[in-house]
């Protein structure tokens, strides 16, 4: 039971920082994606969109092959400030921060494209800054779609297993997220201890599609 | 035109799909140290007897041994150490089985490593910061590794230290890519990445590590299982493990 409340804290953690990295990267990606025009914008989004169709297993091969030890990201943070990412639990929020950065990337950039511009224009005229207008026009108009694609990128990021394997590995208590000690206790044949863990994990689950699905029809009540 | 398209389709789809539970198969199911040997194996006893088809089925032994108990269709498992067969035929999964090869416990380093570790001893060193073994909750290679560090009275002094891999084959990849400093495998998986990583030293057993083969008793194909494995223990399966630097059982 400690172990599935300790993969249960190291999963909510992970998928919490993901969580909060993707609520900035896609927002701001996001938004730069569905208002700037230039050369290479349709190759960008492809490129970006990528984790959401690409085999967990891939992006893991290419995480370990770009922070592995030998890798020239994960050389030059070994070398210049001693980080080694790889069997850590910030190395499990990096595969799942790119896993879930689509799912909020991807309604972001619809929503932000989705916002009347004559509400910016009129808040322009009416002599509001530029930031001003993203942060009290643009954000709050375009908040439902991008917190639609936030909640499904916890979920994600929670379950985010075969990257997360491949990079962290599996070390009970430091890096064994509840995904991966399902796996672990199915392979050792400790039954008791998986369906401890699924148990968890599905009450998880279900709180986080609850707290959905609460949140979203006051949006729309709202709108 | 579109119906007969469709139809042409439903029919190869049905083709596809079937092919494989027509063909007369054997699935193996053998401890990840065994790949490179057993796929060479599976090949001569094809060539062998023509019509059969071998499907290898690889992994930590005690993760295959769940897989049969749970009923994977499997005919032959092969496993890495005589405590997951024990199980299995506590089980009463298995029927006669058999040790058919035998291995040695090393320590590996990446090829490029500065270190020189000569002993046991030297692991407990800050110098070594991880040491990769397979899990030993379903790798047998990595219970061989933490009985040798236990007897040596060296366990608790390295555990923090220890990254569990999923099988031994994952622990030396985890050494030739040098995310770890050290790795415990079998001495025929470091002879298969000899450019990437080097043997620092073997490890003496306190037992010999034989490897035990069995034919599934829910199979079947006992038939076509007991061939097999009578293939394996011929002196033509033998020669292939030999080669690949498998030892007399």
């Amino acid at each position: 039971m400690d172990m599935a409340w300790s993969a249960l804290g190291l999963s909510l953690k992970v998928a919490g920082w993901a969580t909060a990295l993707n609520l900035l990267l896609g927002v701001g990606v996001g938004f730069l994606l569905a208002r700037a025009r230039f050369p290479g914008r349709d190759l960008l989004d492809s490129l970006l969109t990528l984790p959401m169709v690409m085999p967990p297993t891939v992006l893991g091969y290419y995480l370990l092959v770009v922070l592995g030890r030998r890798g020239w990201l994960g050389s030059w943070l070994q070398e210049s400030f001693g980080i080694n990412l790889i069997f850590t639990w910030q190395g499990a929020v990096i595969a799942a921060t790119i896993v879930a950065f689509p799912l909020v990337f991807k309604p972001a950039r619809a929503a932000f494209e989705a916002v009347d511009g004559q509400l910016e224009q009129a808040a322009r005229v009416l002599g509001v800054a530029e930031i001003g207008i993203f942060f009290r026009v643009t954000l709050p108009l375009a908040w439902r779609g991008i917190l639609a694609g936030v909640l499904l990128a916890f979920a994600r990021a929670l379950g985010e297993f075969g990257a997360t394997l491949m990079i962290a590995g599996s070390i009970p208590g430091k890096t064994q997220t509840l995904s991966v000690a399902v796996y672990e206790a199915v392979q050792a044949g400790q039954d008791e201890v998986a369906s401890t863990l699924v148990l968890v994990t599905s009450a998880v689950c279900i709180a986080v599609l609850m707290a959905a699905g609460r949140l979203a029809p006051g949006r729309i009540a709202n709108r | 035109m579109p119906l007969r398209f469709d139809k042409w389709l439903l029919a190869a789809a049905m083709a596809l799909f079937g092919a494989s539970v027509w063909a007369a198969e054997l699935t193996v199911s053998a401890a990840a140290s065994l790949t490179d040997a057993f796929r060479e194996i599976a090949r001569g006893y094809e060539a062998q007897h023509p019509g059969a088809r071998v499907l290898l089925n690889f992994g930590a032994s005690g993760a295959l041994l769940q897989q049969i108990a749970k009923g994977a269709p499997v005919d032959v498992f092969a496993s890495a150490d005589q405590e997951t067969m024990d199980q299995a035929q506590q089980q009463d999964l298995i029927a006669e089985r058999r040790d058919f090869t035998r291995n040695a416990l090393v320590l590996i380093l990446p090829a490029d490593s500065r270190l020189a570790p000569g002993a046991l001893g030297d692991l407990a060193q800050d110098g070594v910061k991880r040491i990769a073994i397979g899990n030993p909750a379903v790798a047998p290679i990595g219970r061989y590794a933490r009985r040798a560090l236990e007897n040596a009275k060296l366990w608790t002094a390295v555990e923090s230290k220890i990254i569990h891999a999923q099988n031994v084959r994952q622990a030396l990849d985890y050494v030739a890519r040098s995310e770890v400093d050290a790795g415990f495998v079998f001495a025929t998986d470091a002879a298969v990445m000899k450019d990437k990583v080097k043997v620092a030293f073997k490890v003496a057993p306190d037992v010999p590590m034989r490897y035990p083969i069995a034919r599934i008793a829910a199979s079947p194909n006992a038939g076509e299982a007991k061939r097999f494995v009578a293939y394996v223990l011929s002196p033509a399966g033998q020669a292939v493990l030999a080669r690949h630097g498998f030892l007399q059982p």
